[in-house]
């Protein structure tokens, strides 16, 4: 047990430390976001400058909220592993069979580096510009703001535990697809746009419409961006976090259930492309 | 010129005859990029469902910016795959030395390697946007109206060209594209989707004089559509301001001809 618990944090490991090395794309990566969120935020303020009633969100709260939002942009699961999509793609999947670990899990693992070696690189320099620079540049009202208490950035880092289980277990049902569907690739490049907007990254969820908030509440890629984000700025505070971080958790434990169940039943029926 | 736009044609016949051999492929590649702007929309309506309006500026006004800017923008991205994917496959193998060895422009060449279908799905989602909002807009149009937009489409398709040749003629120096230029590409068509009038006065400047995004888009809908411009600019400015993006196209094709060509050196053996 505890010999295949070193391997798979070594895979972990590994693959994160591999994926630093791109540190130039990660760069250039941050000027886009910096870019963007600038973009997102004037649009905002100005719908926010003509409006005259009161709103689920303020105008702070929602900047921070986008911010946030391009800080954490690479743990969303807006893309697939490369290296496993050709594996799938070329027949070299069956090299992945023959090691001695579970395959689901290996990949599981690997998605793990995948979704978190980016966001370190990115997020800090995001928080460095928007949250210090940005005041001390005299443009308080574009800021990110920090966490109102400790308890509020404390149950943030949980709640981020808790969306780093969404995004890696939907990420690798992405990558149980490929082998599971011949046409996954079609679907693959469906469903990033669709998390974007279910998980808040298009618009935060308070501010969708009313009657939307029920479903928008129950579906699980709020636990990707609106639940840690709302948790940091205190919006979803006191004893609203335990269930909305169980919620997270919950979620990452059914995608975990319904891509092990896919992987093995695809398995028993596995065609292998090339020869 | 007319033996090269033949053989352009027959390129582009020959590229829709080969994508259409994958039927299954092209189906979902347009779906996902149907899907991939409906998002966009769905942010936007939820937006003014919320707060009602942005000042001046209705739901329908902001749709017929984004059916204007979507719908060029899928132009020109279908018409660009060669500048787009110049660097992997020209220029990191040296291929590039056999596109020079051809007795035709490079330009051509490039334009030739592949008429994007699957771009569709963004363009059919524009068309409908502007169908739709021109029908709430019904009664506010200037006389002039259809010509102007046809010029305003045109601006786009022409500025948004230009981007995708310059971000090409970067690769020459850097092989791989820079994902900076999708803050004017990607994020240009974000941008343009509201009005220019919202936003802080050093990005209206970058986007009038620098990438002239409100030059093909703003001027000439807020002209084709009698609005008081916030900005203050006259109506024949307004009307006459794609021209703009004409000019960015020619001044793009030039530096990709003088600086970037001249600047590529082989990787060959």
């Amino acid at each position: 047990m505890t010999a295949m618990l070193a391997a798979y944090t070594a895979v972990i490991s590994a693959r994160y430390r591999m994926l630093l090395q791109y540190r130039t794309a990660a760069f250039a990566g941050i000027l886009t976001q910096l870019f963007w969120g600038a973009i997102k935020v004037m649009v905002m303020a100005a719908f926010f400058q003509y409006s005259t009633q009161s709103q689920p969100m303020n105008l702070a709260q929602v900047v921070t909220y986008i911010w946030l939002g391009q800080a954490f942009l690479g743990m969303l699961p807006w893309n697939t592993d490369r290296e496993i999509e050709q594996q799938v793609r070329e027949g070299s999947v069956v090299y992945e069979l023959l090691r001695p670990v579970d395959v689901y899990f290996y990949w599981y693992c690997r998605t793990i580096a995948l979704r978190t070696a980016t966001t370190t690189l990115r997020s800090v320099p995001i928080f460095i510009v928007a949250g210090l620079m940005l005041p001390a540049m005299g443009l308080d009202a574009w800021k990110l703001s920090w966490p109102p208490d400790l308890t509020a950035l404390l149950s943030f880092m949980v709640s981020m535990a808790g969306a780093l289980a969404v995004a890696v277990g939907f990420t690798n049902l992405m990558h149980v697809t490929l082998v599971y569907a011949l046409s996954g690739d079609g679907i693959n490049r469906i469903m990033p746009s669709v998390t974007m907007i279910f998980s808040g990254m298009v618009l935060p969820l308070p501010l969708f419409p009313d009657w939307a908030q029920t479903f928008l509440n129950w579906q699980p890629f709020r636990g990707l961006v609106d639940v840690p984000f709302r948790i940091y700025m205190g919006h979803i505070n006191g004893a609203e976090i335990l269930p909305a971080i169980l919620h997270q958790f919950v979620w990452g434990l059914i995608f975990i259930a319904i891509g092990r169940w896919m992987m093995q039943r695809s398995l028993r029926r596995l065609e292998v492309q090339g020869g | 010129m007319i033996a090269a736009l033949q053989l352009y044609g027959h390129m582009m016949v020959m590229s829709v005859k080969g994508q259409m051999q994958y039927r299954l492929s092209f189906f979902f590649l347009t779906l996902a990029s149907f899907v991939t702007t409906i998002i966009e929309l769905v942010g936007i309506w939820a937006l003014f469902d919320r707060f009602g309006s942005l000042g001046q500026w209705q739901l329908y006004h902001v749709c017929f910016f984004f059916g204007i800017v979507n719908a060029g923008f899928a132009v020109s991205d279908a018409l660009t795959t060669g500048f787009d994917q110049m660097g992997t496959l020209y220029i990191k193998n040296g291929q590039f030395d056999r596109l020079l060895l051809r007795p035709r422009s490079i330009a051509l060449q490039l334009f030739g390697h592949e008429l994007a279908l699957r771009r569709a799905g963004r363009l059919l989602q524009a068309v409908l946007v502007l169908i739709w909002s021109g029908f709430q807009l019904q009664g506010s149009f200037h006389p002039l109206a259809p010509l102007i937009l046809l010029f305003a489409v045109t601006g786009v398709i022409c500025l948004f060209v230009g981007l995708f040749i310059l971000q090409a003629t970067l690769s020459f120096w850097t092989v791989e594209s820079l994902e900076v230029m999708n803050t004017v590409t990607y994020g240009g068509v974000e941008t343009a989707q509201y009005p220019l009038a919202i936003y802080n006065r050093a990005l209206q400047w970058f986007f009038i004089w620098i990438v002239p995004l409100g030059c093909v888009a703003y001027f000439p809908v807020v002209a084709a559509l009698n609005l008081t411009d916030p900005l203050g600019t006259p109506w024949l400015f307004q009307a006459l301001a794609p021209s703009a993006g004409v000019i960015f196209l020619a001044l793009s094709l030039l530096i990709f001809n003088r600086a970037g060509i001249r600047h590529y050196t082989s990787t060959g053996s």
